[in-house]
């Protein structure tokens, strides 16, 4: 990503109030909010939390006013401690926002109707990590194409293209690994464009980022009007991956059914997280695709192949990105529709940022969209006053604050974006 | 042309291009002078050939797409004249039809000359041209602006978004005379955009937040906040109970341009009205030499005194204004109600428009013609001869590809290097 910090805008922090203690100080304000309205919002009826897949099961309990003035009572503190000492900035961050989240929760939970007042984490947890799987899967494409120095917008449409091929040849073969393998090379047909353009036609790759999403979405839409639309049995119809239940480690509250009643798309996402960050830091590759995206003249010196190494990364992630495609086809009970990944590619490039450039940064940001995401959805299954629009907003919301306030400027590869040429 | 080692921006130059030319001029012929000139890598001929490559490339995907075409391909060997009558007809006939429908119909043109067709249906498609341009214009300039200051702004289509939606809430509830209404509904337009334009601005002005991640954000909050607002009461039709407005009243709408059966309207003149004051802007204002100054290198316009912070919140609202003015245009100029799809993709077309037109006011425009006339064109093509509209946006996207990789354009066709400055330059902030 080209000039992610702006010379001339007050970047130094100086003084008492550094860039911790002035979060500090919001996360207070974010508390008081949650004691105050969420408290005086919420009824006296309790809030119940089950912690397995349903409503029903055990569940932990407590009344909701009580619930909500409590948890943001916690959410000023954590606030309070970091704007005096300023310092172990993320364990503060997290712990003042979780009890944000938590005092939310219990109004919400508290004021639904009838026998509603009941939330399932395990639920909220599964759904929150499988939303997030696509998001996965673009921002490890991304880590890999930008962190040797390619920025790659094109996640959009590695997507739709792993999407479209997955449906496609998934239902022809009826099988989904004939799906997944299609996707994957969906992903790196777009790759490979990109690829080219970017490292031999030494074109813009932001602007060439946009006019190959526009042109995978186009094509892929045209195709689907030629094809599939008027033969949906035939083209359109891939079989979904099935969910393993792993017997014992499932029952686990919370944690069982989100990663032991899963589908193979989770283990792949979570295997490529471990695999791409021992890979980047841990192995000689690693260090090479990491000096050709920071100073690829020096790496070329040392005798690294800049440009060799620059296609293999982005091939490989439009493999990865691919399947994040097979995703939308493969795991929703959705068929393959002209359109379909509504511009997930653009949040996992901001999952990208968001994680700095990281593996498991990216994944965990992706995790938070997918979070925001379901939580939309599970309290709009409350009943909730707020429209579901406005919930829906929630985690675009959540990621323009976070890119604000919490990561400030991030620091993009330093040769992200710009073509190299020997000699 | 752009240094390898500068900063953002331009690809840089292979060694090929930047070659020793011959040192001494000589006297050339016309014929020479056609080769060595005209058929070089030139921004007119680049430009030029793209959009024929795109052509080739969108017919070559129509045949593979058609069954029955495709099938006699299979026996080509044996028989090659009837695949390539067949191809032959397949496309000729699809691009007459995206002709007529952007330019013109020789047929009509005829029946009215003979006087059995009123001259409005002559004019049809010229008229479908300008109207479809007209946004495009707004959001390509939007994006262009944004990125002569060196931001990638790709909240065109929220910024239009908003700009919809306040022009059409002034449209029906504010109720004033005709000649005040229509402004009056604009600036609520731009104001909406300006405001959408403001917000990554400043976000990136006073905390860094990444304009890309920002603006993306942007546009999905606005598309809710959309299908929020048309279901509200005072607002959604009364009589309808799908998510659609009410109409905008008569006085707001833009007034139509050659006659009511025809839907080219004031949009088109307000987008060269846009035109010729970014272009005076970039060119002839304080503010325009600051904004470019700040694109091409923001810390050498720091250290001459400009605020880049404000040049950046600034050029920003700027963008945001005419994606605004865009949005406003398409509600108070053809939809005429709101609906969660009023703005369409312009917001991201205007990219490619604005790519088109290498971020330069009047080449904005030419490119949003083009893209309008595609558009156009496209819709009768899909009606009179079955291709999908989609492929217009294959095409778009092509055309796209093609001008920003000149060199690509130059290894298919072998065009020479050009004398006088290369086309490699997209965007020289």
């Amino acid at each position: 990503m080209t000039a992610t910090t702006v010379p001339g805008v007050s970047g130094v922090d100086s003084g008492f109030w550094t860039r911790q203690r002035k979060t500090g100080v919001v996360l207070v304000a974010l508390g008081l909010i949650a004691a105050v309205v969420f408290g005086l919002l919420a009824t006296s009826k309790a809030a119940r939390f089950a912690v397995g897949e349903t409503t029903s099961g055990f569940a932990l309990s407590i009344p909701g006013t009580l619930g909500a003035v409590l948890f943001g009572v916690l959410a000023i503190a954590a606030g309070a401690v970091l704007a005096a000492t300023g310092r172990r900035f993320g364990l503060w961050t997290a712990l003042s926002l979780a009890a944000f989240v938590a005092s939310f929760l219990c109004w919400q939970v508290s004021q639904a109707p009838g026998t509603l007042n009941t939330l399932a984490l395990g639920n909220l947890a599964k759904g929150s990590l499988e939303l997030s799987l696509p998001l996965v899967l673009g921002a490890l494409g991304g880590v890999l194409c930008e962190r040797s120095g390619v920025v790659n917008v094109a996640i959009e449409g590695q997507f739709i293209a792993g999407a479209f091929a997955a449906a496609m040849f998934g239902t022809i073969a009826g099988s989904i690994w004939a799906g997944i393998i299609a996707a994957s090379i969906g992903g790196l047909l777009i790759s490979a464009l990109l690829a080219v353009l970017a490292i031999r036609y030494l074109v813009d790759q932001v602007i060439l980022g946009i006019v190959l999403n526009v042109f995978a979405l186009s094509l892929t839409a045209f195709l689907y009007e030629q094809f599939m639309q008027k033969n949906q049995d035939a083209f359109n119809k891939p079989p979904r991956v099935p969910q393993w239940d792993i017997p014992v480690l499932g029952d686990i509250p919370i944690i069982g059914p989100t990663l032991f009643k899963a589908n193979i798309f989770v283990y792949v996402a979570l295997a490529l997280v471990v695999a791409i960050h021992f890979g980047l830091f841990k192995t000689r590759w690693g260090l090479r695709t990491r000096a050709v995206g920071e100073h690829p003249t020096a790496a070329d010196t040392l005798g690294v192949k800049v440009l060799g190494l620059r296609y293999r990364n982005v091939l490989l992630a439009g493999l990865v990105a691919g399947i994040g495609g097979a995703t939308f086809t493969l795991l929703a009970t959705t068929n393959f529709n002209k359109g379909m990944t509504s511009g997930l590619g653009f949040i996992a490039l901001a999952a990208l940022i968001f994680g700095r450039w990281n593996p498991v940064g990216a994944f965990l940001a992706a995790l938070f969209f997918g979070f925001a995401n379901q939580l939309a959805f599970s309290i709009s299954a409350l009943n909730s006053p707020i429209p579901t629009q406005f919930l829906s907003m929630l985690p675009y919301v959540a990621t323009i604050v976070a890119v604000a306030g919490l990561v400030g400027r991030v620091r993009a590869p330093a040769a992200d974006g710009k073509p190299y040429v020997y000699g | 042309m752009i240094e390898p080692g500068s900063p953002d921006k331009g690809p840089a130059a292979p060694p090929a291009l930047v070659k020793e030319h011959r040192a001494a001029p000589r006297r050339r012929n016309l014929w020479q002078l056609f080769r060595e000139e005209f058929w070089a890598a030139n921004t007119f001929m680049v430009t030029f050939l793209a959009v024929v490559l795109a052509l080739v490339a969108g017919a070559i995907i129509m045949i593979i797409a058609d069954p029955e075409t495709r099938a006699t391909w299979s026996y080509f060997f044996a028989r090659p004249g009837d695949a390539l009558q067949a191809s032959w007809g397949l496309v000729s006939e699809a691009y007459a039809n995206l002709f007529k429908g952007a330019i013109a119909d020789p047929d009509q043109w005829n029946r009215w000359f003979w006087n059995m067709a009123p001259w409005q249906q002559a004019l049809y498609p010229i008229s479908e041209t300008l109207q479809y341009a007209a946004p495009l214009a707004l959001t390509g300039l939007s994006f262009a602006v944004a990125f002569r200051a060196g931001l990638f702004s790709i909240g065109a289509q929220g910024q239009a978004t908003m700009g919809s939606i306040a022009g059409a809430l002034a449209g029906f509830l504010i109720s004033a005379p005709g000649w005040l209404h229509v402004p009056v509904a604009l600036l609520c337009g731009l104001l909406g955009g300006m405001l959408w334009g403001f917000l990554p601005g400043w976000l990136k002005a006073k905390t860094g937040a990444h304009e890309v991640i920002t603006t993306i954000m942007l546009n999905y909050i606005a598309f809710h906040f959309l299908t929020w607002i048309v279901i509200q009461k005072g607002i959604q039709d009364p009589s309808r109970s799908d998510a659609i407005s009410s109409k905008v009243d008569e006085t707001a709408r833009l007034p139509l341009l050659f006659d009511p059966s025809l839907r080219a309207n004031l949009g088109i003149v307000l987008a060269l009205l846009a035109t010729a004051f970014v272009g005076w802007m970039l060119k002839r204002s304080t503010f325009g030499f600051e904004l470019r100054a700040v694109g091409a290198n923001p810390d050498a316009a720091r250290t001459a005194g400009m605020s880049v912070a404000a040049t950046i919140i600034l050029v920003m609202t700027l963008a945001g204004g005419l994606a605004g003015l865009g949005g406003a245009t398409m509600v108070l100029g053809t939809a005429y109600a709101l609906t969660p799809s009023v703005v369409g993709t312009i917001g991201f077309d205007g990219i490619l428009v604005a790519l088109l037109g290498r971020a330069r006011p009047w080449g904005v425009l030419a490119a949003a013609l083009l893209f309008g006339a595609l558009q156009a064109g496209g819709n009768r093509m899909q009606s009179f001869s079955g291709i999908s509209l989609e492929l217009v946006g294959v095409i778009q996207a092509l055309i796209a590809i093609f001008v920003a990789a000149p060199a690509l354009v130059k290894a298919i066709v072998r065009l020479r290097e050009s004398r006088t400055g290369g086309a490699a330059e997209l965007a020289k902030g």
